[in-house]
């Protein structure tokens, strides 16, 4: 049987989705303050937690984050990854450097790329900083920050990082 | 509270891509061989509770609703359940509380992905608003948390190739697994390309269609059949991005252990459960998990691994059907887990089963690895 002679017995169907994103306040703060090149985290009244990026609320306490906390944009990697595969739908060429980013200050991460490094040379604990885009492309993203590239200061013990209520 | 117990599991071939059926026959097919095991006629059914991970990885919306002809739910109360990756075990622990509360006397369940109909990397790797692209799928979250558990224990590399060599040699004694490796060995994963650092290709788990069903019944309806008797089960779940949270060592994978060992009685588990099915998907969630579970002190997961404890003729074989890293329809993969665990306690394990298995343990995590489901089953109700 040729490859024509075999019955289809399926069929693609490509679906597109549009969404609306309603930032909501505690995001929209946060982003009004990236536009303008400022990290600010938000911290818990309760357990003193900052979170960065922020949600609005505390998950360890479930009320509202509502303390302001400008942060720097200097902080170590938590941990890291380097993708060496292509992710359907991501622009993003491998290999790359995906890490967990622990701002000084804030007691989560976010992700983020690092670069301005060569690969083997990364590790857990290492200290960063943002390398931002030009000023005139800042939006309400944390793409205005491009990636994040390794200072020379000491590096980090990772263990001190853990969040406790005190 | 009533006592229930499993008296039928079933499970579909696993495949690539199982294009010989559409999503309803894959369903009906995995519930058919439950059916046929339980010896259970469709009026003895009370009610269907069904279980999968996000719809965008067919792109079929509610299914649970295309799905009442096949899942044999008409005229039926009908429950979807979804926690991400761990929804298999969590749909078997909910389906059992409908039963042990007296709500309904047996129990239908069925958990299924049909992964080829879409790509479940891409659904899982979205743009995120006002957030730079760069998901990388579950191996890309995950590999992280891999890689700061072996900085913090100083694991040599060859452990992730081992558990993943340890899976596929168990998966080729079944033959439901996707996977069938022939001469699989460290040395093959190994040389396999870099995915996700510290993962290779062959320490993670394949894109696979399947389901599994199970039923479940109160201790007045089994008769004589062969019961799997559910001893201990719990769900729990803690915040993704909550601040003091430790990713390599989840809270809510600890109390969910510590949970089903005190309704089971196991005061130590590594000496009275004879054998697990533990969700792997990824190597070195083997030792992570051997010590979040309370199988060993944080540090030492490793070196059992590493000692062969957890291999099929080990003190505490894990993962004898071939687990996750052989199998993985996504929604499916948790109640795998548990119905594993099933079999070995009814003795129906066939090529992979343990020899005088009398108590054992099924687990699922997922998401962030934030929701975990997990149970204890014995083959005697004392």
């Amino acid at each position: 049987m040729s490859a024509e002679d075999i019955p289809k017995d399926y069929s693609e169907s490509p679906i597109n989705l549009e969404y609306f994103y309603t930032a909501g306040s505690a995001t929209t703060r946060f982003l009004n303050q990236v536009k303008e090149g400022n990290i600010v985290g938000q911290g818990c009244p309760k357990c003193k937690a900052v979170y960065v990026p922020p949600r609005g609320s505390c998950p360890r306490c479930g009320v509202a984050t509502d303390i302001e906390v400008p942060l720097t944009d200097k902080g170590c990697i938590e941990s890291f990854t380097v993708v060496h595969i292509p992710i359907p739908g991501n622009p993003i060429v491998p290999p790359y450097v995906c890490a967990m980013i622990r701002l000084d200050g804030a007691n989560i991460s976010f992700l983020h790329l690092i670069q301005d490094v060569d690969i083997e040379n990364i590790r857990i604990g290492m200290r960063i900083q943002a390398v931002w885009k030009p000023k005139e492309e800042w939006t309400h993203s944390l793409e205005n920050i491009k990636w994040f590239a390794p200072i020379d200061e000491p590096d980090v013990d990772v263990a001190t990082l853990r969040f406790h209520e005190s | 509270m009533i006592q229930a117990g499993v008296i039928g599991v079933g499970q579909t071939k696993y495949d690539a891509k199982r294009r010989d059926v559409s999503m309803a026959g894959l369903v009906r097919e995995a519930i058919d061989n439950a059916m046929l095991a339980a010896n259970l006629e469709w009026d003895a059914i009370d009610a269907v509770i069904l279980g999968k991970a996000p719809d965008m990885f067919e792109g079929v919306i509610m299914p649970e609703l295309y799905l009442a002809d096949a899942i044999g739910a008409v005229g039926k109360p009908v429950l979807r359940v979804h926690t991400a990756g761990s929804v298999g075990g969590s749909t078997a622990v909910i389906a059992a509380s409908h039963v042990c509360s007296g709500q309904f006397k047996t129990v239908l369940t069925v958990t299924f992905e049909k992964q080829s109909e879409s790509n479940a990397t891409w659904a899982l790797s979205p743009r995120y608003p006002y957030s730079p692209h760069i998901n990388a799928g579950a191996g890309g979250y995950f590999a992280p948390f891999i890689r700061e558990y072996i900085r913090r224990y100083d694991a040599p590399e060859h452990i992730g190739w081992k558990v993943a060599a340890k899976d596929r040699q168990n998966a080729l004694k079944n033959p439901l697994a996707h996977l069938h490796i022939p001469g699989i060995d460290e040395k093959m994963v190994s040389d396999t390309p870099m995915l996700w650092e510290p993962l290779r290709y062959l320490e993670s788990c394949p894109s696979s269609d399947g389901a599994c069903a199970m039923v479940i019944t109160a201790q007045d309806q089994v008769g004589s059949r062969n019961v799997a008797w559910i001893k201990g089960m719990a769900v729990r779940s803690e915040g993704t991005l909550s601040a003091g949270r430790d990713e390599v060592n989840p809270q809510a994978g600890i109390d969910c252990a510590k949970d089903i060992y005190n309704q089971a009685g196991i005061h130590n588990p590594f000496n009275e459960i004879d054998c697990a099915e533990i969700y792997v998907p990824f190597s070195w969630y083997e030792p992570m998990w051997l010590e979040n579970l309370g199988f060993c002190d944080l540090g030492e997961g490793w070196k059992l691994t590493d000692k062969d404890v957890t291999a099929i003729d080990g003190e505490l074989p894990f993962n004898m059907s071939g687990g996750v890293l052989s199998s993985n329809p996504i929604g499916a993969s948790g109640m795998i887990r548990f119905g594993e665990a099933a079999l070995q306690v009814m003795g129906l394990a066939k090529d992979h089963q343990v020899e005088d298995a009398k108590v054992a343990m099924g687990h699922a995590y997922g998401g962030a690895a934030q929701f975990f489901a997990m149970w204890i089953v014995s083959s005697s109700l004392d």
